[in-house]
């Protein structure tokens, strides 16, 4: 006679040590092997793209701040390409030189959290704080500049809100010498530990054609070999001037697509936009960061669809506008919302513990997620 | 220690109270200041400060802390199996404990001087696990379930490494008296069995690299008894919450603490009465050169409880390095790498000891 | 055999690597400060809590409607003629009463779009981010100088004023009113 035996329900969050924010997940289990993940979202759902409806189109800004709360320079470069797109204003090339170097800035900084969660899921903690230590750096510079450390409402509808600090060159030149040595470091401490090898390689394989399909972007696309990167593919601003690489997964540890891979290209583009920084800062022309700004923000009927690449993959903007000082309609293409989508194929088959392995490497953030 | 009191008071009650409440002192204290020290370490190992409000330094965090969990309401879940719930942390704890029987802190101060202390030590540390299953089943959370499972999965396999480098051990030295083994290493570092133990000749440059491998397996299997990263699964805290002490709270889950802890000290003392000569002196007494004989079991205490933490600093020193394994992997480095190396130096420690 | 024994020295290898580096920060000196007794130095833009500078306020209701929260909550009453309510610091002339100007920072999203519309620059940003309170309504600051009897005195002020002139206009538009039926007459 057979054993009768049952599979189990685990849930996972929302309120877990690794769920990274409000995810619960609901994990069919059968002893530790999954058989099936079912993420709940909604427990951070702000209404942002309702509440966009009711605002002036630069009072919008700060809210998108609140979205990808850790790359909120990314958020607002997005919008506001998008809004000047509508109005059909040409910033300064001051500015658009300042949103470069921002954007990058707060590339590194994200990814510095998303590494350092990935690495502190799978119980290294650590490189975890190594990383927080350095993202201070770049906060810090976000605070000398605009005030605020997180949610900076910097970039401005045709401008930025301020003008750059006297000392944001040199700080920014700092940094980018000193936060080299923090990668050689994290690549010996965390990156080719065999443990952490063994706990993300060949975990969670998303073959490129799975990827592409789910609608992927961002490091999880890349990662999965596919060279794919919105600054160089469907370049925007200013980044054709720069000269830099578009790191993708190549299965150095594993298999292409791996979780090692995605984890990897994280760190590989953090040097990238070191590239980027240190090519753009020493060219910031002269000029006013505040002279296109409209007096009133009236933008035509019309409908309008900007893409850039945040840290988190492709971050879109659909915005309709009917004329009036409100936008008729904001929709966000959220690029960790559609990422996410892909956790349930990843998991099957796969252990409990690898569950959050996976997840720290798709890096999510909730804020986005929900909106 | 016990034939001392013994005789001094005549009466077996009390001589056994007072040779069973010097390690009870001991795992107290190496709880206290463990928890403490594994905070400082992982602080300074992240470049931050660690605790420093409770008194000086924050020598008194753990105090407080411990203040606070015996006030603790003893809140307990729903549907939980009463009995066994509240007995597994006191067996958990008892476990841990009685391996101090057997450690001898000096030469004058063994609990117990038995002939099989070493068989003893592995024999009641693996009985722990009965303890962290009843915990796990009992609370009747899927976590806890879970992580109990882990880890008697863990415990049972890791013991079979460490059981092997001990027979080695045994091979080599003839004895299983923790004491006997000691007294074998006598004065100086070069004698210790790392460095091929006190025989002077060929068999002990043979016997260094050996023992270094014994030394390595054995120490990773002890992490992993005693639930250490990069083997910490049971407990995983990104995965499993708190693994089987999921539903404790107060002193119940205090005790679980405790219990860690104890452990953490009592492998870290087999390890170096096994390689590190135990209580000796690697510079030979102060007590011998002065003429001052009283003065030498005190010196040996002092010897044997640096060492202790010594090896609890590499334990901590290491889970603030490393990631933490799956239990698939866990299973594969107990099973594929460190099984088969610790026979193949079971082996060849067997040969060299014949020569 | 040969892909085991690599793995075997990859694992002790790299552990050791990673050993060294967590040995080396034992002895860095720590990064973090002991923040209530040791604070950091905010650089000049820091954007806190806000303040109010009232006498330099002219009610004019821009920041309001700049904010993005409806957090700042503005009542004023127009002054009547005679009352001198004084000029600004940067001379413009106050023509508003403002009998009610609270912020509430529980609301508030330090976003700075309040700062930059105004035309006295009496709204800033300040420094001081320490201000928790246990009661959410403690979070509500009111930055109009007025006492609540003084607001009651300029609302009745002004209502007396507003009724005397309606009275006046009442009575104004009464008189022309028995001139025009008069006009079609001299058609």
């Amino acid at each position: 006679m057979a054993l009768k035996t049952e599979t189990m329900i685990l849930n996972m969050g929302p309120q877990h040590p690794s769920t990274h924010g409000v995810l619960r997940l609901e994990l069919e289990i059968e002893g530790e092997l999954i058989v099936n993940v079912k993420p709940h979202l909604g427990y951070l759902h702000r209404c942002f793209e309702k509440h966009a409806e009711a605002m002036q189109y630069n009072q919008v800004v700060p809210y998108t701040d609140r979205m990808d709360y850790l790359a909120a320079m990314g958020n607002n470069f997005g919008y506001v390409l998008a809004i000047e797109k509508l109005l059909g204003i040409q910033v300064p090339e001051r500015v658009e030189y300042i949103r470069v170097i921002m954007a990058e800035l707060q590339r590194i900084a994200s990814h510095c959290v998303a590494i350092g969660t990935n690495g502190a899921d799978i119980g290294a903690l650590t490189p975890f704080l190594y990383l927080f230590r350095d993202r201070e750096y770049i906060l810090s510079i976000f605070e000398e500049t605009c005030g605020a450390r997180m949610l900076y409402n910097y970039m401005w509808i045709g401008g930025l809100s301020h003008d750059i600090h006297p000392n944001f060159v040199r700080r920014t030149k700092e940094f980018t010498s000193y936060f080299k040595n923090t990668i050689v470091e994290l690549d010996n401490l965390l990156s080719y530990n065999k443990i952490f090898v063994e706990r993300t390689a060949n975990i969670g394989i998303l073959p490129a054609d799975t990827a592409i399909n789910y609608g992927a972007t961002g490091p999880v696309l890349r990662g999965s070999g596919v060279k794919f990167d919105l600054r160089k593919d469907d370049t925007y601003s200013i980044y054709n001037r720069f000269d830099f690489d578009i790191p993708v997964g190549k299965g150095l540890q594993g298999t292409v697509g791996d979780s090692w891979d995605r984890y990897y290209v994280r760190v590989r583009e953090m040097e990238q936009s070191l590239r980027i920084i240190e090519q753009a800062i020493d060219q910031i022309p002269e000029g006013d960061v505040q002279s296109a700004i409209p007096k009133k923000i009236k933008p035509p009927k019309g409908t309008v669809y900007t893409r850039v690449e945040n840290p988190r993959g492709e971050l879109g903007y659909f915005i309709i506008s009917d004329g009036n000082t409100n936008p008729f309609r904001v929709k966000v293409r959220a690029p960790s919302f559609v990422n996410l989508e892909i956790l349930g194929e990843l998991c099957k088959g796969h252990l409990v513990a690898d569950v959050i392995a996976i997840l720290g490497s798709i890096d999510i953030v909730l804020g986005e997620v929900d909106r | 220690m016990y034939q001392y009191f013994y005789e001094l008071t005549g009466s077996v009650i009390i001589s056994t109270l007072i040779t069973a409440v010097f390690p009870l002192v001991n795992v107290l204290l190496v709880a206290l200041l463990g928890v403490y020290l594994e905070r400082k370490v992982s602080a300074w190992m992240q470049d931050r400060v660690g605790p420093n409000r409770a008194g000086p330094f924050g020598l008194f965090q753990t105090v407080a802390d411990f203040i606070k969990m015996l006030q603790k309401e003893d809140a307990t879940a729903l549907d939980i199996d009463k009995k066994l719930y509240n007995i597994a942390p006191v067996l958990v704890f008892a476990g841990s404990f009685a391996v101090y029987a057997v450690i001898p802190f000096s030469s004058k101060l063994i609990g117990s001087e038995i002939e099989v202390g070493l068989f003893y030590a592995l024999a009641v540390s693996s009985f722990v696990v009965a303890g962290i299953l009843m915990a796990g089943w009992s609370s009747n959370n899927k976590y806890s379930l879970l992580g109990a499972m882990r880890s008697a999965a863990q415990i049972v396999s890791y013991e079979i490494p460490t059981a092997l480098v001990v027979l080695a051990m045994v091979m080599f030295l003839g004895t299983l008296s923790l004491s006997k083994i000691s007294e074998m290493q006598t004065a100086y570092f070069w004698n210790w069995n790392i460095l091929g133990g006190a025989e002077f000749g060929l068999v002990k440059f043979l016997l260094i690299p050996f023992m270094v491998v014994g030394f390595v397996i054995i120490f990773i299997s002890t992490l992993a008894e005693v639930n250490r990263t990069p083997f910490d699964i049971p407990e995983a805290e990104s995965e499993l919450v708190a693994g089987y002490f999921t539903e404790y709270c107060g002193m119940k889950w205090a005790m679980f603490m405790l219990s860690e802890y104890g452990n953490m000290f009592a492998v870290s003392a087999i390890v170096s009465i096994l390689f590190f000569g135990g209580y000796q002196s690697p510079f030979g007494y102060l007590g011998n050169t002065l003429g001052i004989e009283w003065l030498i079991p005190y010196e040996q205490a002092f010897w044997f409880i640096l060492k202790g933490w010594f090896f609890i600093f590499v334990q901590m020193w290491l889970r603030w390095t490393l990631p933490r394994l799956r239990v698939d992997q866990l299973m594969t480095v107990c099973w594929k790498y460190l099984i088969p190396y610790a026979f193949v130096n079971l082996i060849i420690i067997g040969i060299i000891t014949l020569l | 055999m040969k892909e085991y024994l690599k793995n075997t020295w990859l694992g002790i290898y790299t552990v050791l690597v990673g050993m060294k580096i967590t040995f080396k920060h034992l002895f860095t000196p720590a990064v973090t400060i002991q923040y209530p007794e040791v604070k950091l130095k905010l650089p000049e833009r820091e954007r806190n809590r806000l303040y109010v500078n009232i006498d330099d306020c002219i009610g004019c209701d821009q920041c309001s409607r700049a904010c993005p929260v409806s957090c700042i909550d503005i009542e004023t009453v127009k002054s009547i003629p005679g009352e001198d309510l004084g000029t600004t610091s940067n001379g413009k002339k106050k023509a508003f009463w403002v009998t009610n100007f609270t912020i509430d920072f529980a609301k508030c999203c330090y976003c700075q779009l309040c700062v930059f519309p105004c035309p006295t620059e009496c709204i800033y940003m300040t420094d001081v981010f320490e201000f928790s309170t246990y009661e959410r309504n403690d979070l509500v600051y009111q930055f109009s100088n007025l006492t609540k009897e003084e607001a009651e005195q300029k609302k009745i002020n002004f209502a007396n004023f507003q009724a005397e002139k309606e009275k006046q206009k009442a009575a104004a538009a009464t008189a022309p009113k028995t001139e025009n039926p008069s006009q079609p007459n001299t058609n």
